[in-house]
């Protein structure tokens, strides 16, 4: 395994930096206060091509490898989460169709996105089916050369500003898991409405909304792959998408980190810098070794799928753990801090709000230890 | 056009830089480079210069090792069109790197050379000037514009240089205020921090600079003495920040501030 | 011979006082060499620039008052500088690091085929073996270089060599001829002066800080950064109080500065203050407390009120200009 990054990922990791600092870093508090949707720096991110960092070139991206988009995300996420979530967003919506959809809905449902700015939503999750996704209860029913689906989805990031979904639907009830399918709806059409931006602890700059379909009908052309196929789809969709998520937490544990360390240097107590103190040098330690084994836990996931390998054990160490590990970092760097960790004038408190998420969303870690568990243990 | 810039690997001017012990060089462990900041910012007026005339050539020189292509395929993926390396055995000082670039120069005849004042690790600041000597060019340095890096016109990436009628249009930032000087093209201009903001290498640009070419020249091809005229012969650091002592009145404190800490 | 020829500079008949540390260096450079200082200056209407410059001490002046030098092209007045060095025997030619020096002497080293050293603090080496010390990696490191050619050229720091002083007798000022200087390509257009607004926080050489002390009676803050074309700046307290805009706050949540000289006024010194700006090159703290923090970082205290104080230091500044 080389640990060395060629020229052009070093290339990459540093505009990706630089961007962190200089873009996201400096609006990052105010956004988090207002919750406001960072439009602006996303666009300027847009610019940058620093957004649907998933697509081939064939469909006018990159070709980024996954290890690429691993070191451009953690290099984002130290700028700011909220805003770092909303740029990926787009990646886990149109996931589902790059693993399941036909190349005529490729060309036609991911190729504009690299085009124009635009924002995708995937709509997995439901108010009744979190952790529990295989009980979703949104319905798909065939009508003619059509489905109608009704429903509601819960915690769908960028769905107050998206223009196509990816939702998942079952023609099956008491099918479980074999009926759900998976559907792109475009447009905001009549029927589709979301709800109010969420008011969340952390990454508040991420438009966070709930769904509902009403008889919103999806032409037969938009369904992703064959009815029954949805679930083996978002699967895979997260399979490709956990390395990124973990990545995020590495950025942010990394930020803490950084902080903690600047902090301890200066700030004087009994007469020393406290990083004298070996109470805080320990804690300092423990910080930075389990966040590069979580880095590294990320960089492997990456690099399996690059090799066209199936990740799901290591990708599921690495989502568990780094999100696991960067709560720990961040709680640690607010009591690094001390009073002024506590209060909002200093960025550590932030992190600590933001990083929350990655223990829930996209598979909670209670659910990862699951997924490792039987994987171990499976026949 | 042809517009030449010149690139410059440099030691990341935020990271702190440490003196060997022995005073012999920096310490280089954990160093990280960037292009020169100057050089990025000639790069940007060269492709805006590009932008408004429609059309043109933007070609970065380097004279260095194989790691300065790093810094010219940075220089490559904000948009400039090719890159020319000179290879040298060692470091040349400013006087042996414009031997190096009046070669290329002759050899590539651009219009407008511009590149940085001055690079931030020797702060030199000659190498432009000893450049537009050599060739027999006019030259503009400390190039700045009147708008600020906050305007509109900073923002809409407007070109502080303007060519007109074969000439290229500078506005000088000089003791006192700004100097405004038309200078007969092929010209050399060196580059002021407020210039302009250069743009970032996009992920679109680096992929693309991997296609670009970068020649590889060897500096003894090129026929000039590169002989150092100006050596380092030690390294030491500036004297630490010493405890602070009380003055009795305004008086002792401006005796202090003028003759001691030469601030006033 | 080994002399040292100094290009002093002016600007409208006035001679530049940066010239006369420029003239120091040379005579230091001298001593060294055992030869003579000659000064130069090019311009037009530079009687009294010339006779300010002959009465500080220079072995000589050699003055060309002409149009064709009026403006200071340094493709035309290299070639001025290049003749007067080898006219003069010149060893080192000098000048003091300004925008006009830094633009003109790189091009008359290459006409001499000499060697250059940007920005020299002062000088080392023993006898005529003379090292050069300069800036690099913007003053982090202070480098003793060597120029192995025979002629030497220099910019020097003015604040790093004291002004040369007034000597008992002026220097003879005698007509110099300038060579045949072409046609340059370069052509001077205009020179706009400009208007000194206070200059911005983050890169101001001087900043001048107001504390709780102030009790929100910043004027004795802005007078003093006027008088010292300073910017302002203020401790997080005094930002909180509302008494001034949050803009001016330096500290670890405020903005960061490094200037030459940073005057605290009324302020205690407390670490998120002091993160801010224990850049800076010399610090100056006035509070009333014997005791406030800030006196552990100040290269100069005061102790005293910064009401009497302010003022005071604001008129002791006038009157030493």
């Amino acid at each position: 395994m080389d640990f060395q990054l060629s020229t052009e990922q070093i290339a990459l990791r540093d505009t990706a930096r630089k961007f962190a600092r200089e873009e996201m870093a400096p609006v990052a508090k105010a956004y988090d206060q207002t919750g406001e949707f960072p439009l602006d720096v996303i666009a300027k991110g847009f610019e940058l091509g620093l957004m649907n960092m998933t697509l081939p070139v064939e469909l006018g991206g990159l070709g980024l490898s996954h290890f690429e988009q691993a070191l451009v995300v953690e290099e984002l996420a130290g700028g700011c989460a909220g805003i770092s979530t909303s740029m990926i967003a787009n990646d886990l919506a149109l996931l589902p169709i790059l693993i399941g959809g036909s190349p005529e809905q490729k060309e036609r449902l991911v190729k504009p996105f690299s085009e124009k700015l635009r924002f995708a939503s995937f709509g997995l999750t439901e108010p009744g089916a979190g952790s529990d996704v295989a009980g979703l209860a949104t319905t798909a029913v065939r009508d003619g050369d059509h489905y109608v689906l009704n429903g509601s989805k819960m915690w769908i990031t960028n769905g107050g500003h998206a223009d196509q979904f990816t939702i998942f639907a079952t023609v099956d009830k008491k099918a479980g898991r074999k009926g759900i399918t998976c559907f792109v709806v475009e447009g905001r059409p009549e029927g589709l409405t979301s709800g109010h931006h969420e008011d969340k602890l952390g990454q508040r700059a991420s438009n966070t909304v709930s769904l509902t379909l009403e008889n919103v009908r999806v032409p037969v052309a938009n369904r992703i792959g064959e009815e029954g196929q949805g679930w083996q789809i978002a699967m895979a969709t997260l399979d490709n998408s956990r390395p990124l998520t973990a990545m995020l937490a590495v950025g942010i544990g990394q930020a803490a980190l950084e902080h903690s360390i600047a902090y301890a240097k200066e700030r004087k107590q009994f007469g020393q810098p406290i990083a004298a103190f070996q109470g805080i040098q320990f804690m300092i330690a423990d910080m930075a070794t389990e966040l590069h084994a979580a880095r590294l836990l990320s960089y492997e996931a990456a690099a399996q799928l690059d090799a066209g390998q199936r990740n799901t054990l290591v990708s599921s160490y690495a989502k568990r753990f780094a999100a696991d590990t960067a709560m720990k970092v961040c709680t640690d760097a607010v009591q690094i801090f001390g009073g002024y960790g506590y209060s909002k004038e200093y960025p550590v408190e932030k992190l600590f709000r933001d990083v929350k998420l990655i223990q829930i969303y996209e598979g909670t870690s209670q659910i990862q230890r699951l997924v490792i568990a039987r994987e171990l243990l499976k026949a | 056009m042809k517009i030449l810039c010149a690139v410059k690997r440099v030691e990341d001017p935020d990271q702190k830089i440490k003196v060997k012990p022995d005073g012999s060089g920096i310490v280089l462990e954990g160093m990280n480079y960037k292009p020169n900041p100057y050089d990025e910012i000639a790069v940007e007026e060269a492709l805006r210069l590009k932008e408004k005339q429609g059309g043109g050539e933007i070609v970065v020189v380097s004279v260095g090792d194989d790691s300065f292509v790093t810094e010219m395929r940075h220089a490559l993926a904000m948009g400039a069109d090719r890159g020319i390396l000179v290879k040298v055995s060692s470091p040349t000082d400013s006087d042996g790197a414009a031997r190096l670039l009046a070669k290329v120069v002759e050899k590539e005849q651009p219009d407008l050379v511009i590149v940085g004042r001055q690079a931030v690790d020797d702060d030199q600041a000659q190498t432009g000037q000893l450049l537009a000597e050599y060739l027999g060019w006019g030259q503009a340095t400390f190039a700045a514009k009147v708008e600020s890096l906050e305007s509109a016109e900073e923002k809409s990436k407007t070109p502080g240089l303007q060519i007109e009628g074969g000439k290229v249009k500078v506005i000088r930032e000089v003791d006192g205020g700004l100097e405004f000087v038309d200078v007969e093209l092929p010209a050399v201009v060196t580059t002021e921090l407020r210039l302009n903001l250069p743009r970032y290498a996009s992920l679109p640009g680096i992929m693309k600079a991997k296609r670009k070419t970068i020649e590889e020249l060897d500096a003894a091809s090129l026929g000039v003495d590169i002989t150092p005229k100006v050596k380092v012969r030690s390294l030491s650091s500036p004297p630490a920040r010493k405890g602070g002592i009380k003055v009795p009145d305004v008086a002792t404190l401006i005796d202090k501030l003028k003759n001691e800490a030469k601030v006033i | 011979m080994s002399n040292v020829l100094v290009l002093a500079e002016q600007l409208e008949g006035k001679l530049k006082k940066s010239s006369l540390h420029a003239l120091n260096a040379g005579k230091q450079l001298a001593e060294r060499s055992g030869g003579k200082v000659i000064a130069l200056i090019l311009g037009k209407g530079i009687g009294d620039a010339a006779a300010e410059l002959a009465a500080h001490g220079p072995s000589e002046v050699w003055s060309a008052d002409d149009a064709k030098v009026e403006h200071a092209l340094a493709e035309t007045w290299s070639k001025a500088v290049e003749k007067a060095a080898k006219d003069a025997g010149a060893t080192y030619v000098v000048a003091a690091s300004t925008s006009q020096g830094k633009d003109i002497l790189p091009r008359v080293a290459a006409r001499l085929d000499a060697g250059m050293a940007s920005d020299v603090l002062g000088f080392g080496g023993s006898g005529a073996d003379v090292t050069f010390k300069r800036p690099m990696w913007a003053g982090s490191v202070i480098a003793e270089v060597e120029i192995s050619t025979p002629v030497k050229l220099l910019t020097i720091r003015p604040t790093e060599f004291p002004a040369a002083e007034k000597a008992a007798s002026a220097a003879p000022v005698q007509a110099f001829a300038l060579p045949e200087l072409g046609t340059p390509k370069t052509h001077f257009v205009e020179f706009r002066q400009v208007k000194s607004a206070r200059p911005e926080l983050t890169e101001a050489r001087v900043v001048v800080s107001g504390g709780r002390g102030t009790k929100g009676d910043f004027k004795p803050i802005e007078a003093l950064a006027d008088e010292l074309g300073a910017a302002i700046g203020a401790s997080r307290a005094v930002v909180d109080a509302g008494w001034v805009p949050n803009d001016y706050q330096v500290g670890q949540t405020g903005k960061t500065v490094a200037p030459d000289l940073y005057i605290a006024l009324g302020i205690s010194g407390a670490i998120q203050h002091v993160a801010g700006m224990k850049g800076s090159k010399v610090i100056v703290a006035v509070n009333k407390d014997a005791d406030a923090p800030i006196f552990q970082i100040a290269d100069y205290g005061l102790v005293g009120d910064l009401f009497q104080i302010a003022p005071e230091l604001e008129a002791a500044l006038k009157a030493a200009k």
